[in-house]
């Protein structure tokens, strides 16, 4: 008896559900069809703005790819994002462990401890113009320069996520490793990298989807020097004059950068979720 | 100092010097431009506490602090009144509930900007020929040319991704209520209401408090879909205090006094973050 009310699904609200799915596709379904358009096709009615394209018109998205430098756009923000996560993976987690095992006994890593959260009080426009100037004198204002600003800004949030971690795996696995006379070195690499995994997944994906969408950052970084270390979403505000009123190119260009993300999100939909949920409820 | 302790602090060496290089040093160098006049290059003199003063007779900056708290209040409200709406919904007995969760997450996913500049063209064509179709003068013009209202099109664009995110903090807090509770509750004939009020609503509390610091915190950080909705317009009115300092310290010369900015801010977000953990946490309870 109860385990057939259990089963029983609630049709009324899986209909409310689908019908208020049109809030989260209709602004993509309407990139779609501009993207695709003839120019010609843009009027004032609504109508024929949101019905499908008479022709589909793939010469926006060469027009677009041409006008934004596309490929070159992509190259960069794939490459600060992997730097960026294989970065924060290794050296985050390593400062995050000693932390972690000694903070309960050494001032001097309680402090380190305290050191980094309360960095996570200190919004980035708080250190941005100073950052500009330090940036540019040290010749970091391009792609390397921003994985290194990556990794440091998100040092605050891994502390709490790793130490976090860390308290769920026995000590008694290391002191085993000592007792067979491994190094402290090979412990860490050998022993406990390998078992903060799952956490490494989450700090991977929110740290990949915060650098990936980030805009402010290469803004201002970028702001004095290198052009060409322009990110993907970067270039849709640095090429919006070029778009000017041509909203077809400029939609095929929006939907351009929104494309690796969304593939991405297609086929790691559960450990996205699941990364961002515990990032946040760890 | 055994021989592990020195290994472990030279393991935390690199984070250490990064942080203190790239985080600390600025910090400590925004704080000695902000008692300067320093305009982003060239020579500059030590004001004292001018910039300070000055700040807070600065009407452009009163309306970015103003804009800033109105739009992060109402939008921490609707965002978690909407989150946890959704999240009832999608944790109740639905069909496809994996595929239903995953797409609504989706907005999240998606860059801000470019998110800004899709509703930007909803709000400029779209939605006005909606408003000439119903007949409303307001509406049949875009809302983000409004002084009034453009500010509501902000709400929107940031509501519709942050509540992606949030229903899923609170459905993860939603499962974690065991059963039983509900079984107890429907024993002493709870209506639905008093059930969430007295027994889901108490015990997914602390999800309530990641959502409001986390919502607050963002909030007053907004910059990316001002940026692409209005780019701080029409007349300021829709300028956050990010885009102020960003704005008015990079290219109007301001880069002493948006600096002295910067420090207050910095406070204004410490003091509201202490404030919110403590007054949240003590109506958490503990199962």
């Amino acid at each position: 008896m109860r385990k057939a009310k259990a089963e029983k699904k609630n049709n009324g609200l899986t209909v409310l559900l689908a019908i208020g799915l049109a809030t989260v596709l209709f602004p993509l379904y309407m990139t779609l069809v501009i993207a695709f358009k003839d120019p010609s096709e843009m009027t004032n009615n609504i109508g024929d703005l949101l019905s499908l394209p008479q022709t589909w018109q793939f010469s926006n998205f060469i027009e677009a790819i041409q006008t934004t430098d596309f490929f070159h756009t992509l190259f960069n923000s794939f490459i600060i994002t992997a730097g960026a996560v294989i970065g924060v993976i290794l050296l985050n987690s390593i400062a995050a462990y000693a932390i972690g095992r000694n903070m309960g006994k050494s001032r001097y890593f309680k402090g380190v401890y305290a050191y980094f959260i309360c960095g996570m009080f200190v919004p980035f426009s708080m250190l941005m113009l100073p950052l500009v100037k330090e940036v540019s004198i040290l010749g970091l204002d391009n792609r390397f320069g921003l994985i290194l600003l990556y990794i440091v800004f998100n040092m605050p949030i891994n502390t709490l996520l790793y130490t976090g971690y860390l308290k769920n795996i026995p000590i008694a696995l290391e002191e085993a490793a000592y007792v067979d006379g491994a190094s402290h070195w090979t412990v860490y690499w050998k022993v406990i990298f390998p078992m903060m995994a799952p956490m490494h997944a989450t700090v991977a994906i929110m740290t990949a989807l915060s650098t990936w969408n980030d805009v402010m950052m290469p803004l201002v970084i970028l702001s004095g020097g290198d052009s060409q270390s322009t990110t993907l979403p970067l270039a849709q505000l640095l090429f919006q004059s070029s778009f000017g009123t041509n909203y077809n190119v400029a939609f095929a260009s929006y939907l351009l950068a929104l494309l690796p993300i969304l593939i991405f999100y297609l086929f790691a939909q559960k450990a996205i979720i699941n990364g961002v949920t515990n990032g946040a409820v760890k | 100092m055994s021989k592990q302790k020195k290994m472990h602090i030279l393991f935390t060496l690199p984070m250490v010097l990064m942080f203190l290089v790239f985080h600390t040093f600025p910090l400590v160098r925004g704080l000695m431009y902000s008692v300067t006049d320093f305009k982003g290059f060239g020579s500059y003199d030590f004001v004292g506490i001018a910039n300070y003063i000055e700040l807070f007779q600065d009407e452009r900056v009163l309306n970015s602090y103003l804009f800033t708290f109105k739009f992060a209040i109402v939008c921490t409200i609707i965002v978690n009144i909407i989150s946890m709406c959704m999240a009832l919904l999608l944790n109740s007995k639905i069909r496809a509930k994996g595929f239903f969760r995953g797409m609504y997450f989706l907005p999240n996913i998606l860059g801000g900007l470019i998110v800004g500049y899709i509703f930007n063209y909803i709000f400029t064509f779209l939605v006005p020929e909606l408003g000439k179709m119903i007949g409303s003068e307001t509406l049949s013009v875009s809302i983000l040319g409004n002084t009034n209202l453009a500010w509501i099109g902000v709400v929107i664009v940031v509501a519709w991704q942050s509540i992606a995110f949030n229903t899923i903090i609170y459905i993860s807090g939603l499962q974690t209520v065991p059963q039983d509770v509900y079984e107890a509750g429907a024993i002493d004939g709870a209506t639905k209401w008093k059930k969430f009020w007295k027994l889901t609503f108490p015990l997914i509390a602390p999800f309530f408090t990641i959502n409001m610091v986390l919502c607050m915190r963002n909030f007053l950080m907004v910059f990316d879909q001002i940026m692409s909705l209005t780019n701080g317009g029409p007349a300021q009115s829709t300028e956050s205090i990010s885009m102020l300092i960003y704005k008015a310290g990079m290219t109007a010369d301001q880069f002493g006094y948006q600096s002295a900015n910067s420090v207050i801010y910095f406070v204004v977000i410490v003091l509201i973050s202490l404030f919110q953990m403590k007054v949240l946490n003590k109506r958490e309870v503990q199962l």
